[in-house]
């Protein structure tokens, strides 16, 4: 856990991990809508050009193009951003590709509040709790580069719609490259007795840190990496939930249908524990460093803290 | 019997078992149905390779009915040519049915692409296509649109699409028969000229009499000659045709016939209740 690791975005794992599979796998395809440098996905477009669809900016044929080309017995990969990816080709995506189970991922970069700077149109807050509606749908959020490269490689194995969500902004390197990840199976990166902190995707690391200060003060902290929103691990939360009793959610997401109303729905159905969200608080966030918007919004290590204390 | 006979007689059967299975539902689009049955009837008893022994085979043709709200006639079809039973079109929109309100791939056998929403069907069959050429499959993907739906502005990114990827193996009919749920396309929301709209996207134009069984298999072998452009087939139609008091009448877009307008629609077609 410590802070001196190389930064990189995950967004730059999907680029690299996407061209190492479809080397190895003939029905890998990638569809582009036209922001394939911001996607990082240049490099399929060079290395692999006839796998390589770029529809332009029209996303909704995108959704659906993936769905008639799954038909075909191809896996497509659909880059994008989170906020297109998930809101204007969503009925694309339900009705063609989740509805008749089609092999189709949707592989999108600038989740949560990670492209800061860009203001509220491009920080998708919404896209995993839409996703999680969809009957059918996997949703996975890595935390780092090589989580990223993992399991994007278990969701080209996977055979059905999987949604996929990348960060912009670099975030620390936390897994070492040979860490194993399976899909719908959190991570416990450390046990503990006390409290439970169970994040996704870049807020892991807000969680992590939270963990160091709390270890510090004599506090045994449970820490769960859940990077597989849906289907969620219910057995791990019930078995942490029974060792500490109190649970903590960490997410760059909206505070509705995430990862704490995900947990929440399993604590009502036992009748047992106690748990706070972190979360953006049913606002939309503003321009900004992503770093001073987590802590603004509420959504920092320190926040993390706060709730810690507030159920310790 | 020649050819023609042959097809026409088919379409008129096909047309019995759209309006027997709509009146035996209580529900469903006859209207659509009715125009779109003789451009069906032709690709399903003339010119796809298809097998009902082997629904899923790799080199088949495809077909995308982009208005699947129409499905009756491709439930019609798939089961005159053998797929399913044809005691299966009594189950029409019934619970445990194969057959669906719309149309389900996962279903359906035979069905190649699940529609409902309109404006998808077109990206859908570009996707099949470039994924053909890509195995170099000699298969040709057929969708059928309404004239209404093209109103869809998905189905313009989708025409780009096919035509950057010169798409040759690809043909879209569009099955003008200028009503939707509202009214007449003319008042809703104009389409025309659709034909110049197609060629401007980069696409081969046919302009046929949807009904007319000589015509739609003339632009079907002319589409074949077409190289590095998908063809749009636009096909005249009337809404509800074959039933005299359903044709060009908005109101059968998406209403069932009751037993006494479900004799006179079986008499007209040359079927006896």
């Amino acid at each position: 856990m410590s802070n001196e690791k190389r930064m990189i975005p995950t967004r730059d794992g999907f680029g690299d991990a996407i061209v190492e599979l479809a080397k190895e796998n003939e029905n890998i395809f990638l569809i582009d809508c036209d922001i394939s440098k911001s996607c990082k996905t240049t490099k399929f477009a060079k290395a692999i050009p006839d796998r390589h669809i770029n529809v332009g900016i029209a996303e909704q044929n995108a959704g659906t193009f993936a769905a008639g080309l799954a038909t075909m017995g191809k896996i497509p990969f659909i880059s994008t951003y989170a906020v297109f990816g998930s809101m204007r080709m969503l009925e694309q995506i339900r009705t063609s590709a989740c509805y008749p189970h089609l092999n189709v991922k949707v592989a999108c970069s600038h989740g949560g509040l990670t492209p800061g700077n860009d203001g509220v149109t491009h920080q998708a807050i919404e896209d995993m709790g839409i996703y999680r509606t969809i009957p059918g749908m996997t949703v996975i959020m890595p935390a780092d580069y090589n989580a990223t490269k993992k399991l994007v490689i278990k969701a080209a194995e996977y055979d059905g719609p999987v949604y996929l969500r990348f960060t912009r902004d670099p975030l620390p390197i936390f897994y070492g490259e040979d860490e194993e990840f399976e899909i719908g199976k959190g991570k416990v990166i450390k046990e503990g007795k006390d409290i439970s902190l169970i994040a996704i995707g870049d807020a892991l690391h807000q969680a992590i840190a939270a963990a160091d200060e709390l270890e510090k003060e004599g506090v045994s902290v449970e820490l769960i990496d859940m990077h597989t929103l849906k289907p969620l691990d219910i057995e791990l939360v019930e078995k942490t939930l029974s060792k500490t009793g109190k649970i903590i959610t960490v997410e760059d997401h909206n505070i509705f249908n995430g990862l704490g109303s995900a947990i929440a729905d399993v604590i009502a159905e036992k009748g047992k524990g106690i748990m706070r969200k972190v979360a953006l608080k049913d606002t939309f966030a503003e321009s900004g460093d992503y770093y001073k918007l987590l802590e603004k919004y509420e959504m920092d290590s320190k926040y993390v803290l706060k709730m810690a204390r507030e159920l310790l | 019997m020649n050819k023609v006979c042959f097809l026409e007689e088919k379409a008129q059967e096909m047309r019995r078992n759209i309006v027997t299975m709509i009146h035996e539902a209580k529900s469903g689009h006859p209207g659509g149905a009715l125009s779109a049955t003789d451009i069906v009837t032709v690709l399903y008893f003339n010119e796809l390779r298809i097998d009902p022994n082997q629904p899923k085979m790799k080199e088949r043709d495809r077909v995308v009915l982009s208005k699947g709200h129409t499905c009756p006639v491709i439930y019609a079809a798939l089961a005159m040519k053998g797929f399913y039973e044809m005691e299966e079109i009594y189950n029409l929109r019934k619970m445990g049915s194969i057959l669906q309100g719309h149309p389900c791939m996962k279903k359906v056998p035979g069905l190649d692409m699940t529609t409902g929403s309109l404006g998808q069907g077109l990206s859908a069959g570009a996707g099949m296509a470039f994924g053909a050429k890509y195995d170099k499959l000699d298969s040709r993907v057929y969708v059928i649109m309404g004239d209404g739906e093209i109103q869809e502005g998905q189905v313009w990114e989708a025409a780009m699409t096919a035509a950057k990827y010169k798409l040759d193996n690809l043909v879209a009919f569009v099955d003008a028969n200028n009503l939707q749920v509202d009214g007449h396309c003319t008042d809703i929301m104009p389409v025309e000229p659709i034909d110049k709209k197609w060629e401007a996207f980069g696409w081969e134009v046919i302009k046929i009499d949807g009904h007319s069984i000589p015509q739609i298999l003339e632009a079907l072998e002319a589409a074949k000659k077409v190289k590095d452009k998908p063809v749009c087939i636009i096909a005249k139609t009337v809404k509800g045709k074959g039933v005299s008091y359903m044709e060009d009448v908005c109101e059968w877009h998406g209403i069932a016939p009751n037993n006494e307008q479900y004799e006179i629609a079986m008499k007209e077609l040359g079927g006896a209740v």
